[in-house]
């Protein structure tokens, strides 16, 4: 009736993921309690969970990235502490779940909270830097936030209702095998992923659609802010790398489900063809994750430099140039597999040449802000943080990239460090310095800076004192995913690498406090005019937060920096004054397809870890029910009539006039 | 005025071929929906592609098993590619119905490739079925798994197409041929096609280079 599920289930006899399971469950159901008490549930429901608002979905995408990087993060804290005290003893997480907290943090930190945040982001920011009301596919837009969702719950249901895969993050076989891994730990790692991963497609197709074919009057490909050039780039590489995961899972799930055997050691299958694949997408992801990344420090440098990007085009060639190379690298991944020489030397090469068009990048923003009025507020500190950060994560990269080094450091320390050095240095800032960057355009007012300083001072400090140690241990020869050992060099660095962890939790707790602290201050944080930073693209001409519909009127661009130019003629010519036509405006009808699509998504996955068959039909007739209603529709559009948009509109352009004048006068 | 006018111009024109290309705003929502839908596609014939490199890497893999050339029957593997491919040209003339708002043409169109549709289905299933009775199912060996897959993802592929063209015959019947039906009829067909172009792809690597002796 239940498949494999029974109450074996339940760790009952390991105390740290049945508290720490209590303790979310309990969280929840108080949240939960406490919506449904207050009565917010119908406005959740009609204003954000049934939602097809780009600016909602990616502030849900931002909100579920946060909240998973508290549970990595946790895991992060549980293996240096373990690493820490297990010097010759056996610390105090048994092997097996030593293996899956890994498992779970690498899984968790990539597909939970880096791509949902820079997806969210993404979401909240590129209609409105191409001065549009939404983006190609809203509905769909909310299916892949919601399927993603059903994703990082499937992984945390893990916590308590079986286990997690003890593989590592990626699975590699012949360990995630049926043989080697008979429990359903990688059923599911792999059906959460695969879950997700269709959210994450769908994500893709519809930005890609976005930028290329949804952008303003005037906004040429050479006029696009460098963010939306990222995210084409970002999500071109999503639309091209995910269908390999997808493919890939596909075939391990064939070989655990139905005794296929792409990747098993008996009847022919081969092992290395998951490597070859797995990395195929695995590298690209490095560079979708990275990419909208340095089109936010992008943004921010110019801003805070108060000048143009500096060398915009050549910030587009060498995006594009990574896009396209970032395919060509993937075997560095394992040069240990034995490809002879001469393909380990081009992959090496093809590795080191991306160093290239990132290292254009670094001095095009270290020339944006030569001579700029630099402004260090705190989304600038993480981009400088970032420049310095990410150039130590990038030489110790062109460093494995060499093969014979690559020999050394395989799955050593030192590889960990490198690619938390580029990961944290490049992808974590990137989403904190526009989350700092755009928080009051999302909602209206500011952050506290005060802390957003501390926050960055403690991450900055805590990251350099947890994994510059790791290095040094690489090059002492310490392997990675040890549970426990036995060398006495290594253990001074554990330990340092403990108390930098320390450090960074501080930081994290900063800005906990941060957003506290300016939710009770939004009053006094307030952004009237929509422009808090004196910025220079389209995002910034609405008010904070902008209207369901973005833009009372379709902008007309006429240059780069869109925004930056109008002001510039709105001074000359002490703004316009007459009246506008304000005209109706249609825009989607929220939609509760998306939750209802990742409710059966979820049922359907849960029950396909467990082998609960009938569940599986149930699940999978549910969704294709949810297609079809939605397919019958008879109006997704509603009618927001003219004198609304007057409305709205007429209030925010007074606040701008008066700031218009006032800088005039200065 | 008129200087700030020709600056634009300059920006818009960089390469000073005297042609000024502006941007003229967002597309409409066809051309939105075909091209969303073509990326789909392109993704689709990734993972795809995917599934041949993986039967490029086993082929040889028979593990003391059949190879290709002994189990596949070229004469069944005929008729599902004339089925398939005639059905794109049904395909077709039920989309050029829709866009003339002939329901009969449409549905007549419609009918006959979903026939040929379940024909193909049925033949594959046939031939899948067979395999497994001799013994020569997907666990076999590596070649087998990899032929297994491949074919079958595709045959999943043409039944999910089966049951969105009836879904797309129903929408029709009870909602005419409104402008998002129609947007939805192309997207169908794009995929109905794109399905075919597949075929073409599984056909002359796993049945002709595959079934190579």
């Amino acid at each position: 009736m239940l498949g494999k599920l029974d109450w074996s289930a339940i760790p009952l006899d390991q105390p740290i993921p049945l508290v720490a399971g209590a303790v979310v469950l309990v969280a929840i159901l108080g949240v939960l309690t406490w919506v449904v008490v207050k009565g917010h549930l119908p406005y959740l429901w009609s204003e954000w969970i049934t939602s097809v608002d780009h600016k909602r979905i990616g502030v849900m995408y931002i909100l579920l990235a946060s909240v998973m990087l508290l549970r990595g993060g946790s895991d992060a804290i549980m293996m240096r502490i373990q690493q820490a005290v297990a010097y010759q003893s056996q610390g105090y997480l048994p092997p097996e779940h030593y293996n899956q907290i890994f498992s779970a943090h690498g899984t968790i930190m990539i597909f939970f909270v880096a791509m949902p945040f820079v997806i969210g982001l993404m979401n909240l920011v590129v209609p409105l830097q191409l001065g549009v009301r939404d983006v190609a596919f809203p509905t769909l837009n909310s299916v892949g936030f919601w399927l993603t969702a059903t994703g990082a719950l499937l992984v945390n249901v893990s916590l308590v209702v079986g286990e997690f895969a003890r593989t590592g993050w990626l699975a590699f076989p012949p360990l995630s095998g049926l043989v080697y891994s008979p429990g359903v730990g990688v059923d599911y790692y792999a059906w959460s992923l695969q879950i997700s991963g269709v959210g994450t497609l769908v994500a893709g197709i519809n930005l890609v659609t976005t930028v290329l074919k949804l952008r303003t009057k005037g906004m040429n490909y050479l006029r696009m802010p460098m963010f939306c050039w990222t995210t084409l780039a970002s999500n071109l590489l999503i639309v091209a790398a995910f269908p390999i995961l997808t493919a890939t899972l596909a075939m391990l799930l064939l070989d655990r489900y139905l005794g296929f055997h792409f990747f098993t050691n008996e009847a022919g299958g081969n092992v290395m063809m998951f490597m070859n694949l797995i990395w195929a997408w695995g590298h690209p992801e490095v560079y979708i994750l990275v990419l909208p990344a340095f089109g936010i420090f992008s943004e921010v440098v110019s801003t805070f430099s108060g000048k143009a990007l500096f060398g915009y085009r050549s910030m587009v060639l060498a995006t594009m140039a990574i896009c396209v190379v970032s395919f060509m690298v993937w075997l560095h991944h394992f040069f240990t597999m034995g490809a002879g020489p001469d393909v380990n030397a081009i992959f090496g090469i093809a590795s080191m040449i991306i160093a290239i068009p990132t290292g254009v990048k670094i001095y095009n923003w270290l020339f944006t802000m030569y001579g700029g009025r630099i402004r260090f507020a705190t989304p600038m500190l993480w981009s400088v943080g970032f420049m310095v950060t990410f150039i130590i994560g990038g030489l110790t990269g062109v460093l494995v990239a060499v093969p014979p080094a690559d020999f050394m450091l395989h799955n050593s320390m030192f590889l960990v460090a490198h690619f938390h050095n580029v990961i944290i240095g490049g992808v974590l800032f990137g989403a904190f310095a526009g989350l700092e960057y755009w928080f009051p355009k999302a909602f209206g007012f500011r952050l506290d800076e005060r802390w957003g300083k501390a926050a960055f001072w403690f991450t900055f400090i805590g990251f350099y004192v947890t994994f510059m140690p790791l290095y040094i241990a690489g090059m002492l020869g310490m392997t990675r995913r040890l549970q426990h050992y036995d060398v006495a060099a290594w253990r001074p660095w554990m330990i340092v690498a403990a108390v930098g962890v320390a450090v960074l939790t501080i930081g994290v707790i900063c800005q906990i406090v941060q957003l506290v602290v300016s939710i009770r201050n939004r009053e006094a944080l307030r952004d009237r005019t929509g422009d808090p930073w004196d910025g220079r693209s389209l995002e910034w001409a609405t008010s904070s937060p902008p209207p369901v519909f973005n833009f009372a009127f379709n902008p007309d661009v006429r240059g780069e920096d869109a925004y930056w130019e109008m002001k510039v003629h709105a001074r000359q010519q002490s703004l316009a004054h007459e009246q506008p036509e304000y005209q109706d405006i249609e825009m989607p009808r929220n939609s509760p397809t998306g939750f209802v699509c990742a409710f059966f998504a979820t049922i359907m996955g849960f029950a396909l870890i467990w082998h609960i068959w009938w569940m599986v039909i149930l699940g999978g007739l549910g969704a294709f029910a949810t297609f079809v209603v939605f397919a019958w529709r008879d109006h997704d559009e509603y009618v927001i009539p003219a004198e609304e948009v007057a409305r709205i509109d007429r209030s925010n352009i007074e606040e701008r006039r008066n700031l218009v004048s006032m800088a005039g006068a200065v | 005025m008129a200087m700030t006018t020709t600056a634009d111009h300059a920006r818009a024109d960089p390469h000073h071929i005297g042609v000024v290309i502006e941007h003229p705003g967002p597309a409409p929502k066809r051309i939105v929906t075909a091209y969303g839908f073509w990326v789909f596609l392109l993704s689709d014939i990734v993972m795809f592609s995917c599934f041949f490199a993986a039967y490029a890497v086993l082929v040889g893999q028979t593990a003391g098993g059949p190879k290709g050339a002994e189990i596949f029957d070229q004469r069944s593997v005929a008729i599902e590619t004339v089925c398939l491919l005639l059905s794109s040209f049904t395909c077709g003339m039920a989309s050029i119905a829709a866009d003339v708002r002939n329901r009969f043409w449409f549905y007549l169109g419609m009918t006959v490739t979903c026939v040929l549709g379940l024909i193909f289905l049925v033949l594959e299933f046939r031939e899948f079925a067979d395999l497994i009775a001799r013994g020569y199912g997907p666990s076999r060996s590596a070649f087998l798994t990899a032929f297994f897959s491949l074919v079958g993802c595709h045959g999943l592929h043409v039944s999910a197409g089966v049951l969105w063209l009836l879904t797309m015959m129903a929408q029709v019947f009870a909602k005419g041929f409104r402008a998002d039906v129609l947007r939805r009829m192309m997207c169908f067909a794009l995929f109905w096609h794109a399905l075919d172009i597949i075929w073409v792809g599984v056909f002359s690597v796993v049945y002709l280079l595959g079934g190579a002796p």
